[in-house]
């Protein structure tokens, strides 16, 4: 197993009383794979990400990743935030090249691995341009960019999306799933779309909040290039919604 | 343009007070020169070239203090900011020097470093020095934290850290406590110098009050005040232009 998670729990402490953010967490995840953490917020999402990331540590319980247990971040996993992290004194193309620089590379050879991987976000024109200059999608697009960059194992995406209009978010989804097909990244994803999910995952976690829990998992086995219209694709996705009992029952009796 | 109307016309009101105040005040022309008397006085110090030597030493002094002051208390400021442990031990002892004002150290520093330029160098220095401390400690603290994640999570270690990640971040807030401690420091460049030195602009102050030359005394303190606000814009301009390269603000 490439990711093992195995009997997490992490509780904050607030004011007089401790929060459980996540509670006997075990999950499982296969190289390659495209999951989706999916939850209302206090669930426990984020959390989980983060100890999977190496950002915050749990009370109980161990994270492997390719066997080995995550102790703090690493550049083969990299996380991608919902406010982009780009450092807004530096070029779109600096900031692309700022995980290569912790590698043993010549700058030519850090300007072309950059440069590749700002042309397949198609932001070439833009290399120059400090994130100011740019829009949230295309900002995102620098993040995903400079993650890439590095060749990581594990992308991990924070609602990524969350900050950006209806379309924009469209849009990047299309870009993520075709990113991902291309590059066979693992790819753990943090949402509360619950369409977004249906699109981007092959698996869907379903998570609880009070005390964060994984309530079920939801297999998506539809072919990529997915059609958000589609039979199947509604199907799955009614099947989401009665998972958080957010689905009326039909309670009609007859039908004339 | 506005901007030009509003300097000049604040200017001429300034000179038509003073003006009538010399007319209807019945002073002694010793005591409060006419605008025409200090306009002449300048006319004399640029002529004798007392104040170019004046301006050229105390420029001197200043911009080694001040440089220095800017050096030491950024490169200490980012360094205890980032070590908070240090900072708790250093605090205290900070907030005891730095409302003390650099003139009271002064019989110290003429003791220790007798007369010449050291003592206005040091009293600018200590008088830039901690603002900018301050402030840089204070601007390492409120680093937004997503920069420290994503550094770590690529793999950027110390120093890279602090010179990649956290002065850059940092340098906004730096750069407007530069620019406040300029002004500060050259308040104070004129108090050094009116003890123990030979030239400079506080010199020329204290050689026309031995003299009783109230118009250079006057063309002297305009001058100072003149000069400071030239620094003052130069750096406001300095500043602007690089928070501009920083991609800080729009272009």
């Amino acid at each position: 197993m490439f990711i093992d998670i195995k009997d997490v729990s992490k509780e904050y402490l607030q004011k007089n009383s401790t929060f459980k953010a996540l509670d006997h967490v075990s999950l499982q995840i296969e190289k390659g794979e495209f999951l989706c953490l999916l939850g209302p917020s206090g669930c426990g999402k984020t959390t989980l990400l983060n100890s999977v990331a190496g950002f915050e540590k749990v009370n109980s319980g161990s994270i492997q990743i390719d066997g080995k247990q995550v102790l703090e971040p690493s550049i083969s996993n990299v996380t991608i935030f919902q406010n982009y992290g780009l450092l807004p004194w530096r070029t779109v193309q600096k900031n692309v090249e700022l995980g290569l620089e912790s590698k043993k590379l010549s700058k030519k050879e850090r300007h072309d691995i950059a440069s590749k991987y700002i042309d397949l976000v198609g932001l070439s024109n833009f290399s120059k341009s400090h994130p100011s200059q740019l829009s949230g999608g295309m900002q995102q697009r620098v993040a995903i960019a400079r993650a890439l960059a590095v060749d990581p194992e594990i992308i991990f995406m924070d609602e990524p999306f969350g900050a950006l209009d209806a379309l924009t978010r469209l849009k990047m989804q299309d870009e993520i799933s075709n990113i991902w097909e291309q590059q066979k990244k693992t790819i753990i994803f943090v949402t509360h779309d619950i369409e977004e999910a249906v699109f981007l995952a092959d698996r869907i976690v379903i998570m609880t909040p009070n005390p964060g829990r994984i309530k079920s998992i939801i297999s998506v086995p539809l072919a990529r290039k997915r059609d958000r219209t589609s039979h199947d694709f509604l199907k799955i996705r009614d099947r989401v919604f009665s998972e958080f009992n957010m689905k009326n029952p039909d309670k009609t009796e007859y039908y004339i | 343009m506005k901007k030009l109307i509003h300097i000049l016309v604040s200017f001429a009101l300034l000179l038509i007070l003073w003006q009538v105040a010399v007319w209807f005040g019945h002073w002694n022309q010793a005591l409060l020169p006419s605008p025409l008397d200090v306009a002449k006085g300048f006319g004399e110090l640029i002529s004798k070239g007392t104040l170019f030597t004046g301006v050229k030493a105390s420029m001197y002094r200043f911009f080694v203090g001040y440089l220095l002051a800017a050096l030491t208390g950024v490169t200490l400021g980012l360094i205890l900011g980032w070590f908070r442990n240090a900072w708790s031990f250093v605090n205290p002892v900070a907030q005891l020097i730095r409302p003390i004002s650099p003139i009271a150290w002064f019989p110290f520093i003429v003791l220790l470093f007798g007369i010449g330029d050291l003592p206005a160098i040091i009293i600018i220095f200590i008088a830039a020095f901690f603002p900018i401390l301050l402030t840089t400690v204070n601007a390492v603290e409120k680093v937004d934290q997503i920069y420290i994640k994503v550094a770590k999570n690529f793999g950027i270690k110390q120093p890279h850290l602090l010179t990649k990640i956290i002065l850059p971040s940092a340098f906004p807030v730096i750069a407007s406590g530069l620019h406040i401690a300029l002004g500060t420091a050259w308040v104070f460049l004129v108090a050094g110098e009116m003890v123990g030195a030979q030239t400079g602009l506080g010199f020329m102050i204290i050689d026309a009050r031995n003299n009783l030359r109230a118009d250079l005394l006057l063309a002297g303190i305009l001058s100072i005040g003149l000069i400071g606000l030239i620094l003052d814009s130069l750096i406001g301009l300095a500043e602007k232009q690089l928070l501009k390269r920083w991609g800080v603000i729009g272009r």
